[in-house]
């Protein structure tokens, strides 16, 4: 499973297309991959266990979320006033 | 890029404006055609000394121009869905580069391996070099590899804006909070012009859009190179 994510990771060029987001609104498909990456660090944190598999979740987000909108929900979730539930 | 007194639509630059030049000329023909028949009809009819006692109350010919128009517009209608639907497939793209709208400029992002990112701002028409064009120029051009698929996402800072550019068959509006994902491929090295093309502001005509599309080696070596400068 962590080679899977390693190569896959190794192979990324951009997002690829995804099945839940097939239509020309894609802004539900940046926040998703924001929140399932801080979902994922913060269970695979309690675990105790390697975080590298949420790493596929950021390299999509950040090639799909506008810079400006990132920067804004991180310093919301450093505020403690991010909208999201993770 | 236009020329002056253009009429038609510009040289394709990618295989989606192909595919709307094609079907732009299609649906002209089929207007030239009813309208060379009507034409026709109604210099015969103002003309004509006599008049065919047979045109009223003829069922047959009420027949004809029902089903007749009926099939004409089925034949405009779909290849129109062919290409509505293959504007919208995006498949495995190579690049995402957002557009951003801003009052009153343009800036890029290419993020999928770092975070470079810069402004596009028309140069004024005192700054132009012999042989740039007027209006449509700009400090920073979109790059883009040829004969890759690129995807863009498009959102806006602001207001609405529209990020257009004609010879790719690109026509996607710029709403703030909202992502608009469009796709294109360009066919060959070179430089298309494109414009806002929705009203945002005072500044609206003079926030274009260039997008340069080279070999990919060379794509690579820009990018390199801004991401040091930056």
């Amino acid at each position: 499973m962590a080679e899977d994510i390693q190569t896959k990771l190794q192979n990324y060029r951009t997002a690829p297309f995804d099945a839940r987001f097939p239509n020309q609104n894609q802004t539900r498909n940046c926040w998703s991959n924001y929140l399932d990456f801080h979902r994922c660090q913060k269970a695979l944190d309690a675990k105790g266990v390697d975080t590298t598999p949420c790493d596929w979740y950021k390299r999509v987000y950040t090639s799909l979320c506008p810079i400006s909108w990132v920067q804004k929900w991180d310093d919301q979730r450093e505020e403690g006033n991010f909208p999201g539930k993770i | 890029m236009a020329f002056p007194s253009q009429l038609g639509f510009q040289d394709a630059a990618s295989p989606v404006m192909e595919e709307l030049l094609t079907f732009h000329d299609h649906a002209l023909m089929i207007v030239f055609m009813i309208s060379a028949l009507i034409g026709y009809f109604i210099i015969a009819m103002v003309t004509a000394n006599l008049s065919d006692m047979y045109i009223l109350d003829s069922q047959e010919i009420e027949i004809i121009w029902t089903v007749l128009p009926a099939v004409v517009l089925i034949l405009i209608a779909l290849p129109s869905l062919r290409i509505l639907y293959l504007m919208d497939e995006v498949n495995d793209p190579h690049l995402t580069i957002k557009a951003m709208g801003h009052q009153w400029y343009w800036s890029y992002e290419y993020t999928d391996y770092e975070n470079l990112e810069f402004d596009s701002y028309m140069i004024p028409t005192q700054d132009l070099a012999p042989g740039q064009f007027r209006l449509l120029e700009a400090d920073h051009r979109l790059i883009v590899p040829a004969e890759s698929p690129i995807r863009v996402l498009v959102s806006a800072e602001d207001v609405l804006h529209s990020w257009a550019v004609p010879a790719l068959g690109v026509k996607m509006d710029a709403v703030p909070g909202r992502l608009n994902q469009t796709a294109f491929i360009a066919s060959r090295p070179g430089v298309v012009y494109g414009q806002c093309s929705e009203i945002c502001g005072a500044n609206h005509s003079f926030m274009p859009i260039v997008v340069e599309a080279v070999p990919l080696q060379q794509f690579e070596d820009w990018s390199a190179l801004m991401i040091q400068d930056a």
